[in-house]
C-alpha cells in the first residue's frame, strides 16, 4: 500500500500536460499485457495444428502434437495473469455465476472453459487415448497409474475403437477452429469495444488480435520444434519447418495489413484525439512501437520470410535464420499487446496529457509476477512433453 | 367470401395512407420532441430521475465541493482518488491552453499564467455525469455496477471483484480503485443523504449555488428551471452515454 502510495507520487511528477487526477494510476499492468498475450499464442498454436489436421497439410505432422500441447500448457495459464491483477482475486468466480450479459468481459470465463475443456482437452484425449492406454500396459507405478486415469480405464484399442476416437477428433476440431477465432477475436473485443479510449475503439481490433494471435502462435511452435528436436538430438524436418515458415509468411502479411489499414484510417481521418495520439506514438511509444512491433517484430520477419519464399539459403542458414525469427516475432507480439494495453491508457481522455508507467520487480503486478506467468506454462509443457511425447505415439494418418 | 381482402386498390391505399400519416402526426403531437434533454432520456418512471445542473460562470474554483466530497465519503486523501474534482483552465492570447487541477483543487486555486498573457480563464466542476446510458454500468462484468430507479449509477462494494473494466470505459475518468478497498470506487451522489433529504455534499457546500442538483422529471424542480433558462450542454456529446451532468457556459476546450 504504502509502496503503491510512493509509486503513485512518482508518476505524479512525471505526469506530462493534465490528466484527469484518477488517471495518474496505470490501471491495467503488465499482467493484461500478458493475459491477450497468452491466450494469442493458444489459438494461434491450435490453428497450426488444425492446419495438418483439418486442412491435410500432412507436411506439418511433426508439430502437431506439440502444437495442441503447447496450445493446452498456455491456456491452463491463461486466466492466471488476469485472476491476479484483480483487486478482489477471491471473488473472481463471481464471473462465472452471475454473469453480466451486457459486459463483453462477462462472457470471459464461458469462452475460456469451452475452448480449454471442449476443444483442446476432448481432442487431445481423443487423440492420445489409443497411445495412453498402450502406454498405461507398458509402463508401471504412479506412471502406470497416471495413463490407466487419463484414458479413464478405457481399454479398447480395437480399429474401429481407434476409428471412432478419430472421427470425434476431427469434429471437435472442425468446431475448434471457429472456437479459437471467437477466444481470441473476443479479447480483442474488450478493447475495441471501449468508445471512451480512441486508441482501443476500433471495428479492426478484434480481426487485428487475431491475426496477431495466429502469428505469435506459429512462431512460438516453430521456436518449440527445433528446441525440441536439438534437445532429443534428432534431425530437423526442414520442409516442415520451410511450411511453417510460408504459412508464417502469409499470415503477417495480413496482420501487418490490417495493422498498417488500422493507422491509416486513423490519419486519415484524423479525429479529435489524433494530436494526442500521434504525440503518443512518435513519444512514449516510440520505441516499442516502431522499432520493437514495428521494425524488429514484423518488417524484419516480413522481409526474410518474403525472400525465403523464393530465394533458399542452403539449411544450416535457414534453421539459423528459423530461430531467430520466431523469437522476432514473439517479441515484435508482446509488444503489440504492450502498444495497445498500456498505450490506451498513458494518454488521459481529456486529450490534454500523458501519464508514465511504472512498475517494479516485485508486488502483484511486478515484472516477476509477469515472467512466472510466462514460465509457467512452459514447465506445464515440458510435464506434458514427458507424459504424453507425440514422437512415441502410433503412426496415425487422421484421415 | 372470395374476395382477396389483401388487394390494394388506389382507393384503399390513399384511405391507409391517410390513416397512417394522422396516426403518427397525432403521436408526435402527443409525445413532442423534448429539446432540452437531448443527451439523456427519462426512462419514462413515474418517481424521480436526478440529474445535475453546473454554472461555470458562476464557480469560482474554491475547491470546497472536492473538499467537502473527501471528507462527506472518506475519500482516500491522496491526490489519485477524486469522486469529485475542479478544473482550472487558461486559455491565454496566443490560443494556447493550459488544464491544471492541483490535488482536484481541494485547497482552491493559484493562477500560474501572468494576467496579461491570459485571454479567459475558468473552472470547471468535475464529477460523476451519473449517464443514463452508462458506458461503465454496460461493461461490468458480475453486475456490481448498476443505476438505480432515480437514475444514479452506484457500485455495489461487496459485489465488485476489481477487474477495472469500468474505469477503463468511463470517459470522464470519474472512477478509481479504492487502495484498501480494491474494489471501484466512484460518486454516489451522497445517496446516504438523498435518503434523508439531503442534498449531496458537494451542492450544499457550494457558496455560489454553481451547482444545482434536481428531479429532471419534475417540471417544476430547479433543474428544469436552469435547464430551461441557460444553454446548457454535456461533456463529450458524441459518445451517446446519456450524461445527466449539464453545464451552463460550456467551452469547447472542456473534456
Amino acid at each position: 500500500m504504502e509502496d503503491h502510495l510512493q509509486n503513485l507520487y512518482e508518476v505524479l511528477s512525471k505526469v506530462e500536460g493534465y490528466v484527469y487526477p484518477n488517471e495518474i494510476e496505470l490501471n491495467w499492468s503488465i499482467l493484461i499485457v500478458l493475459y491477450p498475450y497468452i491466450t494469442g499464442l493458444v489459438a494461434g498454436a491450435f490453428i497450426l495444428a488444425s492446419l495438418e489436421r483439418i486442412f491435410k497439410i500432412k507436411v506439418l505432422k511433426p508439430t502437431y502434437g506439440i502444437a495442441l500441447l503447447t496450445a493446452f500448457s498456455f491456456m491452463l495459464v491463461a486466466t492466471m495473469p488476469l485472476v491476479s491483477h484483480l483487486g478482489k482475486p477471491l471473488r473472481a468466480y463471481e464471473i462465472m455465476i452471475t454473469p453480466h450479459s451486457s459486459s463483453a468481459m462477462a462472457i470471459f470465463g464461458f469462452v475460456y472453459l469451452w475452448y480449454l475443456m471442449v476443444v483442446l482437452f476432448l481432442e487431445i484425449w481423443f487423440d492420445y487415448r489409443r497411445d495412453m492406454v498402450i502406454w498405461g500396459n507398458e509402463s508401471k507405478g504412479v506412471k502406470r497409474f497416471l495413463y490407466k486415469l487419463l484414458s479413464l480405464w478405457t481399454t479398447d484399442i480395437s480399429p474401429k475403437a481407434v476409428a471412432l476416437d478419430d472421427r470425434i477428433g476431427y469434429i471437435v476440431t472442425v468446431i475448434g477452429i471457429p472456437s479459437a477465432f471467437l477466444l481470441h477475436g473476443y479479447v480483442g473485443f474488450i478493447f475495441g469495444s471501449i468508445k471512451a479510449n480512441p486508441w482501443w475503439s476500433t471495428v479492426l481490433m478484434p480481426v487485428i488480435f487475431l491475426f496477431s494471435a495466429m502469428v505469435s502462435g506459429i512462431a512460438l511452435v516453430m521456436l518449440i520444434y527445433i528446441v525440441l528436436t536439438k534437445v532429443r538430438k534428432q534431425l530437423i524436418d526442414m520442409e516442415c519447418l520451410d511450411t511453417i515458415a510460408k504459412y508464417l509468411f502469409y499470415i503477417l502479411v495480413i496482420d501487418f495489413a490490417l495493422e498498417g489499414l488500422d493507422q491509416i484510417h486513423r490519419i486519415y481521418v484524423a479525429e479529435e484525439s489524433f494530436e494526442a495520439l500521434h504525440k503518443l506514438v512518435f513519444g512514449k511509444l516510440f520505441y516499442t512501437l516502431f522499432i520493437y512491433q514495428g521494425l524488429l517484430g514484423t518488417v524484419v520477419p516480413l522481409l526474410t520470410l518474403g525472400t525465403l519464399q523464393f530465394y533458399k539459403p542452403k539449411a544450416s542458414i535457414r534453421k539459423i535464420i528459423y530461430i531467430i525469427l520466431p523469437v522476432l516475432v514473439l517479441m515484435g507480439i508482446f509488444f503489440m499487446r504492450w502498444n495497445v494495453v498500456i498505450g490506451g491508457q498513458l494518454f488521459s481522455k481529456s486529450f490534454y496529457g500523458y501519464t508514465t508507467f511504472k512498475t517494479g520487480l516485485i508486488g502483484m503486478e511486478g515484472y516477476l509476477m509477469a515472467a512466472t506467468w510466462l514460465i509457467i506454462p512452459f514447465l506445464i509443457l515440458s510435464f506434458l512433453l514427458w507424459l504424453l511425447p507425440p514422437w512415441n505415439k502410433i503412426e496415425t494418418s487422421h484421415e | 367470401m372470395n374476395q382477396d381482402t389483401t388487394k390494394l386498390s388506389r382507393r384503399n391505399f390513399f384511405k391507409a395512407g391517410t390513416v397512417l400519416a394522422s396516426g403518427v402526426a397525432i403521436a408526435s403531437a402527443l409525445t413532442p420532441y423534448d429539446g432540452l434533454l437531448f443527451a439523456a432520456e427519462s426512462p419514462g418512471a413515474k418517481g424521480k430521475w436526478y440529474g445535475i445542473g453546473i454554472d461555470i460562470n458562476k464557480c469560482i474554483g474554491c475547491g470546497k465541493c472536492a473538499n467537502a466530497c473527501k471528507q462527506e465519503n472518506n475519500v482516500p486523501k491522496d491526490p489519485f482518488y477524486f469522486r469529485s474534482w475542479v478544473e482550472q483552465y487558461t486559455i491565454k492570447n496566443d490560443g494556447s491552453i493550459l488544464v491544471e487541477s492541483p490535488s482536484g483543487g481541494v485547497n482552491g486555486f493559484t493562477q500560474s499564467v501572468p494576467d496579461n498573457e491570459i485571454y479567459k480563464s475558468f473552472f470547471v466542476p468535475k464529477m460523476c455525469n451519473h449517464c443514463a446510458k452508462s458506458p461503465c454500468t454496460q461493461v461490468c462484468p458480475v453486475g456490481a455496477t448498476f443505476e438505480t430507479e432515480e437514475g444514479i449509477v452506484l457500485v455495489d462494494e461487496k459485489y465488485c471483484i476489481g477487474c477495472r473494466y469500468c474505469v477503463q470505459a468511463c470517459p470522464y475518468g470519474c472512477r478509481y480503485i479504492h487502495p484498501e478497498k480494491g474494489t471501484a470506487d466512484k460518486c454516489t451522489l451522497c445517496f446516504h443523504r438523498l435518503k434523508h433529504g439531503l442534498q449531496p455534499a458537494c451542492f450544499e457546500i457550494c457558496p455560489t449555488e454553481a451547482r444545482i442538483f434536481g428531479d429532471l422529471n419534475d417540471p417544476g424542480s430547479k433543474l428544469n428551471y436552469f435547464l430551461k433558462n441557460h444553454n446548457c450542454m454535456v461533456v463529450k456529446p458524441h459518445l451517446n452515454t446519456g450524461s445527466k451532468l449539464f453545464y451552463n457556459a460550456l467551452s469547447p476546450e472542456v473534456r
